[in-house]
């Protein structure tokens, strides 16, 4: 075997099997879509039957979602329909309910304190940590526009 | 009295018998192709204990005492073992063989921890070190997977190239003298880094490994691929193994009759939704010690070239942006004596 470590790169570039890029978006957007509809349900419901107010009705669907995404990763299921959805059950907030449950439960093993708490947040740690940083960030640029800009923008 | 070939390669001098070997396969393993070949096949990941890494350690103990049992010998007469697994600290070797009171010595070489072992074994039978020693290793598709990639339950994707971590653990007992198979040669390989990154291309990764030994195995014994009834490779899976024939092919080594890999045959493609097929340390020691051995028992092969593949790497290497560094152990297995 002659290769340098560029040409075997190409090489096995050439060599190997691409993900379904068409199959998994259309997968993606359907189970994504779906379950965003089932939050839109919630939604619907906690406002037209339960007659919730605006902020209550967001904050009540959240739950509801969050709820059954770890339900369902509890009841071992929600890693089944990941693995045909792909960013479809990883974008929604269920998705987020699965990264936290998921580590949650297997290192209990290790303990409620040094296994299922400190490793509970090792996927969405990183989600956290700029996720709020960017909600931050966004909050002083919106801040610094007021000041410039006044109330009339 | 052993002798060296080439730079690589150790013609043994004595008859090195394999006595007894034993499995264990866990249940998707259990429902693949090699079903039939496995001893025990566990009915669910934990194997009646509280964690999977008690599991694993109770699968190479019961091999162990298997295939010592099936060899009619007590734990007592084995003067050395040689164990590895993939997790940290080899948990899986010092938990499960701890209370069989065999002199131990403990590997690391990744997947290519079964060739390594039995290289060592036979070793020391030939160099009159000992009488009877005894190889195994294992792997857990749960264990590994908390371990390198993310807890079971996550919901993620796998790419096509990916691998399965095979559930599975074998052994094998070896005696100077015996009826056969016998160890015959033993090429061991070099640390090959062709700088993949990906480690969800192990087989890529693993290939060029595979490659450099069975090409300097060639060279040091003169043999030529067609001497083998079967060549096969640990778990450089479906990726893999067409790599490892493709280069093989343009250096001259025509491998498109005899050669097969571990990993291509212990799961069904498609149904099994394996993607690039099995790797782990259990996935060529399970077809070794399983489907290989007792085909060879049979009388299907005579002679066998076994390369067990291991991708070196650590999740902290990969994070840090290494590349995996890879190597392949050959192991020559024949019906026939060598003094024959």
């Amino acid at each position: 075997m002659k290769y340098t470590n560029e040409e075997y790169s190409k090489y096995l570039d050439k060599k190997v099997p691409k993900s379904p890029l068409l199959k998994n978006m259309l997968f993606a957007f359907l189970i994504g879509g779906a379950i965003c509809c089932v939050g839109q349900g919630f939604s619907d419901f906690y406002k037209t039957v339960l007659g919730l107010e605006t902020e209550a009705v967001k904050t009540a669907t959240s739950i509801t979602m969050i709820f059954l995404g770890a339900l369902f990763t509890g009841l071992n299921l929600y890693d089944d329909l990941a693995k045909y959805a792909g960013a479809g059950t990883l974008v929604p907030i269920t998705g987020f309910a699965n990264s936290i449950v998921s580590p949650a439960m297997e290192f209990k093993r290790e303990g409620y304190i040094l296994g299922l708490a400190a490793k509970m947040f090792t996927i969405a740690g990183p989600v956290l940590v700029y996720g709020i940083s960017a909600s931050i960030a966004v909050g002083f640029l919106y801040y610094i526009a007021m000041a410039v800009v006044g109330g009339g923008m | 009295m052993p002798e060296r070939l080439g730079k690589q390669t150790v013609a043994l001098g004595k008859d090195v018998s394999i006595l007894s070997f034993s499995t264990v396969a866990g249940r998707k393993e259990g429902e693949g192709p090699l079903s039939s070949y496995f001893d025990t096949i566990m009915e669910e990941a934990t194997w009646g204990e509280k964690s999977w890494e008690k599991a694993e350690s109770k699968m190479q103990k019961t091999v162990v005492q298997n295939a010592v049992d099936s060899a009619g010998l007590t734990l007592g007469d084995i003067n050395y073992i040689f164990a590895g697994d993939l997790l940290n600290q080899c948990i899986g070797s010092s938990f499960g063989l701890r209370e069989l009171g065999i002199p131990f010595f403990g590997l690391y070489g990744a997947c290519s921890t079964m060739a390594e072992g039995l290289s060592l074994a036979s070793m020391l039978i030939d160099g009159g070190f000992a009488q009877k020693t005894a190889a195994v290793t294992s792997s857990h598709f749960c264990t590994a997977e908390r371990q390198y990639r993310n807890p079971l339950e996550y919901g993620g994707q796998r790419p096509p190239t990916a691998q399965w971590t095979v559930t599975g653990a074998g052994a094998l007992v070896l005696s100077e003298g015996g009826k056969g198979p016998y160890v015959t040669h033993i090429t061991t390989g070099k640390i090959v880094d062709m700088g993949v990154k990906d480690a969800n291309n192990m087989g890529g990764a693993m290939a060029p490994a595979a490659v450099s030994t069975l090409e300097a195995h060639f060279n040091d014994t003169g043999r030529s691929p067609d001497f083998y009834d079967l060549i096969v490779t640990g778990d450089l899976g479906f990726v893999g193994r067409e790599i490892a024939a493709e280069l093989l092919g343009n250096d001259g080594y025509d491998m498109s009759k005899n050669y097969n890999d571990c990993g291509c045959m212990i799961f069904e493609r498609k149904k099994q939704d394996a993607h690039a097929g099995g790797s782990g340390c259990g996935c060529s020691a399970s077809v070794l010690c399983g489907y290989i051995m007792k085909e060879m028992m049979k009388g299907t092969f005579c002679n066998v070239l076994f390369v067990a593949t291991g991708a070196l790497m650590s999740p902290t290497t990969l994070l840090q942006g290494d590349s995996i560094p890879s190597i392949a152990h050959a192991v020559a297995i024949s019906a026939n004596s060598p003094k024959s």
